[in-house]
């Protein structure tokens, strides 16, 4: 019976076609919505265990986060160097990592932190030793794996968070891979983390307002109000000085830190403090509005795959009405025929579903293959959501569904009556 | 004492393949066929010839258990069909007849062959291919056993149907107008073939039509008459 089902389906071939690519259209905007948000929302989560808190240079609270906690937007700008101490005198703080930001190589972000910060992030190391000395840098996973630095290996980082190496380069300075952390899926895959001397040392530790390299590399205090050839006031701004970090992350030991610290900081007057965790929720709810129109319309497309079924099915059988009555006539029982609709159902369904399931990771792949800032999002294509089974049940059920009333509707209809009106 | 069965068997070797007994039906009010009582024996291939409306179709759908006739009853190979409940009807169908129809045969998403396959499936829960071969063989559509049943001629779509209704190796096949949509060379041809082909399978036939063409072609033949 499922042969004949096959049958069927092949004998109009073009109306199941269109059918399972109507079906595998609106399974996959789900799926793409499903994994494109979970993801989202997982990786953000990662990315933020631990971080209780971030202090930064007063600005949008939102770029504090997705700078110094994604490594995605540009820094607020910097804060004193006083600051780490400041942080860790106060009561119920259990940790504050310096962060100092700025250049990048091959797109990689050169973070100058301690080496708190990747045990923060549950990063151990693969191979060599944790950074030490100034120049010293270990480099992540995906680092390692994209630009093929090993141990030893010396290379010069660029100016600027830029997406390639247009940068001006730091030539005389360059730094020496020393370890290579293990991957851990969250951001510090892609960094390069080295001493906050580093960086300084990049731009002339000892002489803060050096030029160097024959550019106008004035590391002013204040954010912006400089003019900087090449650089925007933001890159500028994000562009560490010595003695100078660009934010610190904390970690709370106690709940009271968490009610008495960002009041504490916000009043201070270079100072301000966001919590990832309500920065996140206010971004995905900004983002979730459009993905929930998304998501009604994906919902949408698939009912009317699902209707667009039920008319095939309709049709078809009404003009099979013939075919079935000579079926229960040579010995197919109810049973049998219903089966065999059913499974005309449930064949086409599972074909858009499959389909739909392989076209949702498939755009995941390309999208993540395509756009540098979705990869670095941490879209996974070949990661699976619990969540795609519900949907792929709720395609299922739909075939089914579609197939079964017409197939009811044909059984109550007389036989000897069918076979004399199609005789 | 010879088990249930056994004598079940026993009678319908002995007894007549169809037997009617004060066979009549009413629909609305009307009376649409009155066959009264009437016995087919084995191997003694019957014509019903009547014009429209003579109730040959209605007989048809008795003897092959779709309707259940107002009075009277039906046996078939010695099986009650008339007073079985739809289940048993089915399975008695499925096992004894062979069902050749005017114009609707095969399905046509399935080849020759494929029809012919589930034809086999469906009665009897297996296939057995070489009998289809054969079968196909005999009905001369060899060179057609993949085509689609849209692809075959009138001819060639009705012996297929013929290939079908034997495929099962039915005691009775029941034929309601097997020649009326055909030319004269084809109608003589299914004829021919329809006789050759329940011979070497043991298969007697029960052809209900209103052509008269083919009515000298049978000696044991019914004349059913529009009930007053």
């Amino acid at each position: 019976m499922i042969r004949l089902s096959l049958a069927y389906l092949r004998d109009r071939a073009l109306n199941t076609a269109l059918n399972i690519i109507l079906l595998a259209l609106g399974v996959a905007s789900l799926v793409i919505l499903l994994l494109f948000s979970s993801q989202l929302e997982n990786r953000f989560d990662r990315d933020s265990q631990g971080i209780d808190m971030v202090v930064g240079a007063k600005g949008s609270p939102l770029q504090l986060i997705l700078s110094s906690v994604y490594h995605v937007d540009i820094p607020t700008g910097n804060v004193p160097l006083e600051t780490v101490d400041l942080l860790r005198r106060q009561m119920g703080v259990a940790e504050a990592i310096p962060l100092a930001l700025g250049d990048s190589f091959r797109s990689f972000r050169i973070v100058g932190t301690e080496p708190a910060y990747p045990a923060l992030m549950g990063a151990a190391l693969a191979d060599g030793r944790m950074f030490a000395k100034p120049m010293e840098a270990v480099i992540g996973a995906e680092v390692a794996a994209r630009t093929g630095a090993g141990l030893g290996q010396r290379f010069v980082g660029g100016h600027g968070m830029g997406g390639g190496d247009e940068g001006p380069k730091h030539e005389e300075t360059p730094f020496i891979v020393v370890g290579r952390l293990k991957p851990t899926g969250t951001v510090i895959d892609r960094l390069i983390l080295t001493r906050i001397e580093s960086v300084w040392a990049v731009h002339g530790i000892e002489a803060p307002h050096d030029e160097h390299a024959g550019e106008d590399h004035d590391h002013a205090h204040e954010a912006g109000g400089h003019d900087h050839e090449g650089e925007t006031a933001e890159e500028h701004a994000a562009h560490v000085s010595p003695a100078e970090v660009t934010s610190v992350l904390v970690r709370f030991g106690s709940p009271i830190a968490a009610v008495r610290l960002p009041g504490f900081i916000n009043r201070q007057t270079n100072l301000q403090s966001a919590v990832p965790a309500v920065e996140v929720s206010r971004l995905l709810a900004l983002v979730g509005v459009g993905l929930d129109a998304v998501r009604a319309f994906a919902v949408l497309l698939m009912l009317t795959a699902g209707l667009s079924i039920f008319v095939a099915l309709l049709t078809a059988l009404k003009e099979r009405e013939g075919d079935m009555a000579m079926l229960r006539v040579i010995g197919a029982s109810r049973a049998a025929i219903i089966g065999q609709v059913a499974s005309e159902g449930l064949i086409l369904a599972a074909a858009g579903t499959a389909l739909g399931l392989a076209l949702g990771h498939g755009v995941i792949g390309l999208a993540a293959a395509n756009f540098e800032q979705l990869h670095q999002l941490g879209l996974n294509a070949l990661a699976f959501h619990p969540g795609e089974a519900i949907i792929a049940a709720a395609a299922l059920a739909i075939g089914l569904i579609a197939a079964l009333i017409p197939a009811f509707r044909v059984l109550q209809s007389d036989i000897a009556e069918t076979l004399a009106n199609s005789r | 004492m010879p088990p249930a069965d056994s004598s079940a068997t026993a009678s319908h070797i002995a007894g007549p393949l169809v037997e009617t007994r004060g066979l009549s039906h009413v629909r609305d009010g009307r009376t649409v066929m009155r066959m009264g009582d009437w016995q087919l024996q084995r191997r003694a291939h019957a014509l019903l010839l009547g014009p429209s409306g003579s109730g040959k179709t209605t007989f048809i759908n008795i003897a092959t258990g779709l309707l259940t006739p107002s009075h009277g009853a039906i046996d078939i190979a010695g099986q009650p069909m008339s007073a079985l409940p739809p289940a048993k009807r089915d399975a008695l169908r499925r096992a004894t007849i062979g069902l050749v129809f005017q114009t609707l045969r095969l399905i046509p998403a399935l080849s020759v062959n494929a029809n012919l396959a589930l034809a086999q499936k469906l009665a009897l829960g297996r296939v057995d291919q070489p009998e289809i071969d054969r079968l196909i063989d005999r009905v001369g559509l060899s060179h057609r056993a993949h085509a689609r049943p849209r692809q075959l001629s009138q001819g060639e779509g009705q012996r297929a149907a013929i290939a079908r209704a034997l495929v099962t190796r039915p005691q009775l096949v029941v034929a309601d107008e097997p020649t009326s949509a055909l030319d004269d060379a084809n109608a003589h041809r299914v004829i021919d073939l329809m006789f050759e082909a329940a011979d070497a399978t043991g298969a007697t036939l029960l052809v209900a039509t209103h052509d008269g063409r083919i009515a000298d072609r049978f000696t044991n033949r019914l004349n059913l008459v529009v009930p007053a």
